[in-house]
């Protein structure tokens, strides 16, 4: 299988990619890692007349503390994100994520940039990047800004960027002590894409009780739905088994999920208490210390 | 090394590969001027080649059918099951779902890599000594993943094995002797 024919530029700064998309408008399609767009494009799904990589620019590589935030490099590669100490000792729960992506060797050409601007409704990046309340840096031949995760993932497949942007980091908070995060996910048995995933962080205090929770939940929406409500009740509690188990029931319970080849609404609504219970579980363990 | 100079007439171009171990097997091919051919240059298996590829070929396409060297496979062409497995700049990747103007400035290793002579790699080793293959076709794939798996983790469990190998289908159902010929080659290798 053959893409159908298109131009490729090789972008050497960003300032270049903008002007590039600029001249080459919707024609034109930005590539990071290709892992979504190289398999649409070999179905003709897409077919966009010029590539522009960003894989060629760079600097947009790499993570690193800048104040009081994690900063990863938008063309980082989901093996490079699993395997960051600075990840795995503040965010825990994004190595989760990264590291269930695909396989070993989507993970080592798959970007993390790439993935949250595809915005693909069974993704695992969103899910974890919404609990964990990211920030995503985009520029724009004249401006930039930063969008909040809970305004970005608009609609299937659809991000509040507009379409001069290239996104170029993500941001995600340094969480506070006594704080942790983590990632569950059922996996399609045959694709490895989300069924039901969900995405947890949690403050706990010394007493035991939840000082302050984010909890999302993948694969039942559009993008990532965040259990707000959940999240407002969780705090003050004790974060016992059974608060846990009736917080995951709960957060479940804001989801409306449709049925579609793989599974049925019911099942899947089931599923995403069992991976809530999950999540929220093991971000209450980390939180511990 | 000789280089020819990129051919500008576009809409009937024909390109050389070029390398110090290649005679310069000529290919012909056109392209639309818009979607202008590019010019790489690649290290694979340690050779330089400097080529003129269609921005839409495939690593995988490049390799077998440009270079020859068709130890690499095309199983499901999807990304699905890692027969085409290469290593690009040290890392396993499904070479069906890179584009070889992605590998330009890169090195490649390919299974052709592997064995010394006569002396096989010690995965390739496994492989014969475990009865890791029936029909051989994913192993080229297998095997690839395996050396970059031992090369990260010298004494990996069944579990660890097994993870490393989830992009990779064998419809032979032989994964029960895969993980052993990895085990295998792992020990060899250990010991040195």
């Amino acid at each position: 299988m053959f893409p159908a024919s298109f131009g490729y530029i090789a972008a050497r700064s960003v300032e270049e990619a903008l002007e590039l998309m600029a001249k080459h408008g919707e024609e034109g399609k930005l590539l990071a890692g290709g892992h979504s767009l190289i398999p649409a494009m070999k179905l003709r799904l897409q077919s966009p007349r010029t590539l522009i990589d960003l894989g060629t620019v760079p600097g947009l590589r790499g993570v690193r503390v800048d104040g009081s935030n994690l900063v990863i490099g938008a063309l980082t590669v989901h093996t490079d994100v699993a395997s960051s100490e600075l990840v795995r000792q503040h965010l825990p729960g994004l190595a989760d994520a990264a590291s269930v992506i695909g396989d070993m060797q989507v993970r080592n050409r798959g970007t993390i940039g790439g993935s949250v601007a595809h915005a693909d409704p069974a993704a695992d990046l969103p899910v974890i990047l919404t609990a964990l309340n990211a920030c995503f840096a985009v520029q724009s031949p004249t401006a930039s800004r930063t969008l909040a995760v809970d305004d970005f993932f608009t609609d299937f497949y659809t991000t509040a960027m507009n379409s001069d942007e290239i996104l170029t980091e993500i941001h995600v908070p340094i969480p506070p002590a006594g704080t942790g995060s983590a990632y569950a996910k059922l996996p399609h048995p045959a694709s490895g894409y989300v069924v039901v995933s969900a995405g947890a962080l949690i403050t706990r205090q010394t007493s035991g009780t939840c000082a302050s929770a984010r909890i999302a939940i993948g694969g039942l929406g559009s993008g990532p739905i965040r259990a707000v409500a959940t999240e407002m009740e969780l705090q003050g509690k004790p974060l016992t088994p059974q608060m846990i188990a009736a917080a995951a029931a709960k957060a479940a319970e804001e989801t409306e999920p449709v049925e579609d080849s793989y599974a049925g609404a019911e099942y899947k609504q089931h599923v995403a208490t069992i991976y809530a219970r999950k999540a929220i579980e093991a971000a209450v363990e980390r939180a511990k210390g | 090394m000789h280089t020819e100079p990129w051919d500008s007439d576009l809409a009937n171009a024909s390109f050389e590969i070029n390398s110090s171990h290649m005679n310069g097997g000529t290919l012909s091919m056109t392209a639309e001027a818009e979607y202008a051919a590019v010019p790489i240059n690649v290290a694979v298996n340690g050779i330089k080649y400097d080529a003129v590829v269609e921005p839409r070929t495939l690593l995988v396409y490049f390799l077998r059918e440009h270079l020859g060297l068709t130890g690499t496979h095309v199983g499901c062409d999807t990304s699905q099951c890692g027969a085409c497995t290469v290593h690009l700049n040290g890392r396993a990747v499904k070479s069906c779902t890179v584009l070889a103007v992605q590998a330009n400035g890169a090195e490649v290793k390919t299974v052709e890599s592997l064995a010394d002579g006569d002396n096989f790699h010690p995965v390739q080793e496994g492989f014969h000594e475990k009865h890791g293959l029936q029909c051989g076709y994913c192993t080229p794939g297998m095997i690839m993943t395996a050396v970059q798996l031992l090369e990260t983790n010298p004494n990996p469990s069944d579990d660890e094995i097994k993870h490393a190998l989830e992009g990779n289908l064998c419809r032979c159902t032989g994964y029960v002797n895969i993980v052993e010929s990895i085990k295998w080659a792992a020990e060899k290798m250990r010991k040195g």
